[in-house]
């Protein structure tokens, strides 16, 4: 990558100093990491766990939220451990930056589709050491060397007729020094990374087919009081006064309390809970609030786009171009406020005595929000414990600089005092008009077509800035510019010689947050689109014209040959009243290229069939890929046809899916994955198939004469 | 007030508020966890029981209204259950998972209507169940795998 190409992974990789270190972290730790699991005879590093009933436990590090991580990590254990995929488990790390970081952040957290990048070799070292102590342990009871002792599907065996499983040797195992250094298999002895014959199942399909799979909001506890939180209807509004004489009336309520974030409800059950909080009577200083509508946000951000911003790149000189006489051709895309709406809203569970804590729930910034109970409890970290739990989805969500949620469920502990455990649960109303969306976006695009040739190009953007004010700021904003407002846009895959990007930063009180691809969410739309508009106005063919000006991306182009052949492009043309519009964009260090097959619908467009080509390097679970890649062409569909989140005098409008509109089965296109073969690092999935469904539909659209939406949501109004 | 209720072939008497939801009763009160909130006002479905072999949205049923016995994702059971649950692994069908156990309830009801169920009557039966990790593919695969396993 060059400096030019500054994702929010490799802004935090530098900033951390990434070292792939080949010491492994020390044996005890993960016997603490353990609790109540059954006992566990080797530990050989913080990593995997395996039992004197064969079972091979792999103590994942990153959440798994739907993303495949406990599969993923515990396929590259096995691998090298040479396991049998069937005695494999995985269970979550308990929070500790030391053991568990993420080698893309220097902090322990999950985000920019890097568990398996940054896993790769790491689990892979961890699987290598644990069969190696097994190995010396049945060389040691055998009598024979160990280079003698082969390992296959879990069971050692040397030439002598001697044989045995894992759980035999744990125990012997586990008195045995860890080695300082492992080898790792070449790929081609690989049997579990890229295996694709439906033996690979995941790890947590089981008991999320038959209701067992714990979440946080399942969680009960003796004594255990629910919480729900009154905040304010506007962002940054604060508590004037309340009353709470008609909530406490309320059967089942125990307390009330202020809190910073508003007014705690204790009760005994969420039915009570919900009913006290709608009796509560509050008063808000709005003196600090947003109260503007979008509308007039977006207006004002359509404005500011026609001046010059920060410059966050350039090459050549795009005002010449411009004014050099050529067919000058301008576009405007306009982005709204989007929640994440995980299916499982924010919820947390956190018990303390006073003088050590636990909380467990779906944390995906483990190191922040450990540090910020801690404070605020006003224990050293080392007291408290942070459990993470399954998340039932979160896009993003649960990855917040500013620990927000982490904070509110610990005070919510705090201001009802100790050896009173609390659930805080948020309702789909508190999620949806809780604010951390994906920041309004306003592109504003200016391109110029010379002698059939694009000869300048220029893009000025207008958003919040989701890094300032946290943690990632000083890594993340660079003179001005915050990357991820810009990633995808300040460089493009084209070769265009005469170049300019800028960025107005504008600010409002309400939270802004990462969600699902970043800044591609936005950038893959205006990018695709114009790129598209402007290979139209050259007259060339919408796959050819794009692979003419990859010259420097060989791999997106390849995804792009590979969707094209998958589809069998001719051109995109209406048949049937059908189109096919096309999409390219690199995101997380993976290479996705889609064909979207579109007619008009009554209400829009209806999309019938999404090819999707994808080089994420190693292929390590290719069934998990295409899953993944599914889910982001369905959950960026969704949001590019039917989501908005608007503020109406800055209380926002869609509270519930009544009115913020998902994508429901009916309208979710079949779906066709390619895997590009490589021998690259594998890179993440979870993201990239979210950028080019929509500027893919768009194309497809301006072959129907529906044109290229300019404002999204595609479909406007109501469910 | 106590109020009396049959669920997964137990006789319960709870002690709650006759407008509370039957889904918190389960959840809350009986600790049948894997019954799931969503939303709260029937438009995402991972809330779904069987109301005497009906699917309903329980997060929206006041539990004094309930008219038979409830049935959660713990106790399903028969040909179409097992087919459904089945199919769901054989595909991997899940990824958060939060949702899956109302979709699991909304497929075997369907199939226990409809035993050729085609892609419309999938469509028209499941559009109630919101997944955000839009696992639809894999799930109208399935749907159309434990049919295909049911008339074998």
């Amino acid at each position: 990558m060059t400096a030019m190409r500054l994702s929010r992974r490799t802004m935090l990789k530098a900033s951390a100093g990434l070292v792939i270190a080949l010491q492994l972290p020390l044996p005890g730790r993960a016997e603490a990491a353990a609790g109540d699991a059954p006992a566990a005879p080797i530990a050989p590093n913080a990593f995997v766990r395996i039992g004197a009933d064969d079972t091979v436990t792999v103590l994942v590090k990153h959440i798994e939220f739907g993303q495949g991580p406990f599969t993923g990590l515990s396929t590259l254990v096995a691998e090298e451990l040479d396991a049998d995929w069937s005695q494999m488990r995985a269970e979550h790390a308990l929070a500790d930056a030391a053991l568990y970081k993420n080698l893309a952040f220097g902090v322990q957290g999950t985000g920019g589709s890097t568990a398996i990048a940054n896993s790769y070799i790491q689990m892979r070292q961890a699987g290598a050491a644990a069969r190696a102590m097994l190995v010396q342990a049945a060389a040691t009871r055998w009598s024979v060397p160990a280079a003698e002792i082969t390992v296959e599907r879990g069971v050692l065996r040397h030439a002598s007729g001697r044989q045995g499983r894992f759980g035999e040797f744990a125990e012997a195992a586990a008195r045995l020094p860890v080695p300082q250094s492992v080898t790792l298999k070449d790929p081609s002895a690989f049997t579990l990374i890229g295996r694709d014959d439906g033996s690979m199942h995941k790890l947590d399909t089981p008991g999320k087919t038959n209701g067992t799979a714990q979440f946080t909001l399942d969680i009960m506890t003796p004594g255990m009081l629910t919480v729900l939180v009154a905040r304010p209807p506007r962002f940054g509004a604060t508590l004037t006064s309340f009353d709470d004489a008609a909530a406490r009336a309320v059967n089942g309520v125990v307390e009330v309390k202020q809190i910073p974030s508003g007014v705690a409800i204790y009760a005994n059950g969420t039915w009570p809970a919900l009913k006290a909080r709608a009796a509560l009577a509050a008063v808000w200083d709005e003196s600090k609030a947003e109260m503007r509508s979008t509308a007039t946000m977006i207006e004002e951000y359509r404005a500011l786009a026609k001046t010059p911003g920060t410059l966050a790149a350039s090459h050549g000189d795009a005002a010449a171009a411009f004014a050099g006489g050529g067919w000058v051709i301008e576009a405007e895309y306009v982005f709204p406020y989007l929640a994440h709406a995980p299916m499982e809203p924010m919820d947390g569970y956190l018990e303390w005595d006073g003088q050590t804590a636990r909380a467990r729930f779906g944390s995906q910034l483990q190191t922040l929000d450990h540090a910020t109970i801690a404070k605020v409890l006003g224990l050293p970290q080392e007291k408290v414990v942070v459990e993470t739990l399954l998340g039932g989805g979160s896009f993003g969500r649960r990855a917040q600089g500013d620990a927000q949620f982490a904070a509110e469920l610990a005070q919510a502990a705090k201001a009802i005092g100790p050896n009173r455990p609390v659930k805080l649960v948020w309702t789909r109303e508190d999620d949806l008009a809780g604010g951390y969306y994906r920041s309004i976006f306003v592109h504003r695009l200016k391109g110029v077509v010379q002698d059939g040739r694009i000869t300048g190009w220029s893009n000025t953007i207008v958003g919040q800035s989701l890094a300032v004010g946290t943690p990632f700021e000083s890594v993340m904003v660079k003179d001005g510019v915050d990357a991820t407002s810009v990633e995808g846009a300040r460089e493009i895959p084209y070769d265009i010689a005469n170049f300019h990007c800028d960025l107005h930063t504008v600010t409002s009180p309400v939270p802004v947050l990462w969600w699902r691809s970043v800044g591609h969410s936005h950038t893959g739309y205006a990018v695709e689109c114009f790129i598209d508009e402007l290979l139209e106005a050259t007259g060339q063919d919408p796959v050819e014209g794009r692979l003419a000006l990859m010259g420097s991306q060989p791999r997106l182009a390849g995804a792009l040959r590979a969707v094209a052949q998958a589809a069998n492009w001719s051109g995109g043309a209406v048949a049937n009243g059908r189109a096919r519009g096309v999409a390219a964009v690199e995101s997380f260090g993976s290479f996705v290229a889609q064909i979207a097959e579109v007619s008009a619908g009554p209400e829009g467009p209806k999309v019938h069939k999404v090819w999707c080509a994808v080089d994420c390097g190693v292929a390590v679970n290719p069934d998990v890929i295409r899953s993944q890649i599914e889910g982001g062409i369905g959950y960026g569909l969704g949001h590019v046809l039917y989501a908005e989140l608007d503020l109406n005098g800055g209380v926002p409008v869609q509270t519930n899916f009544d009115s913020y509109r998902s994508l429901r089965i009916h309208e979710m296109p079949e779906v066709e994955v390619v895997i590009v073969p490589s021998a690259e690092p594998p890179t993440g999935v979870g993201e990239p198939g979210v950028p080019p469904v929509g500027p893919a539909v768009a194309n497809a659209m301006a072959k129907l004469g529906m044109g290229r939406p300019s404002r999204l949501p595609m479909v406007r109004g109501m469910v | 007030m106590a109020i009396s209720l049959k669920v997964n072939g137990a006789a319960h008497s709870v002690d709650v508020d006759d407008d509370t939801p039957l889904l918190w009763v389960l959840r809350d009160t009986l600790g049948l966890t894997g019954t799931k909130f969503g939303c709260g006002v029937a438009q995402c479905g991972a809330c779904t029981v069987f109301v005497n072999g009906a699917a309903r949205r329980s997060c929206v049923l006041p539990v004094a209204a309930v008219d038979g016995e409830v049935t959660t994702i713990e106790a399903i059971s028969g040909r179409e259950a097992q087919a459904v649950q089945a199919a769901w692994t054989a595909r991997d069908v899940p990824q958060c998972g939060y949702c899956q156990s109302g979709q699991v309830m909304s497929a075997v009801a369907l199939l226990k209507e409809v035993k050729k169920p085609t892609d419309q009557d999938i469509d028209q039966a499941m559009n109630g169940n919101i997944c955000r990790c839009a696992t639809y593919v894999r799930i109208r695969a399935a749907i159309h795998d434990a049919a295909r396993a049911l008339e074998g």
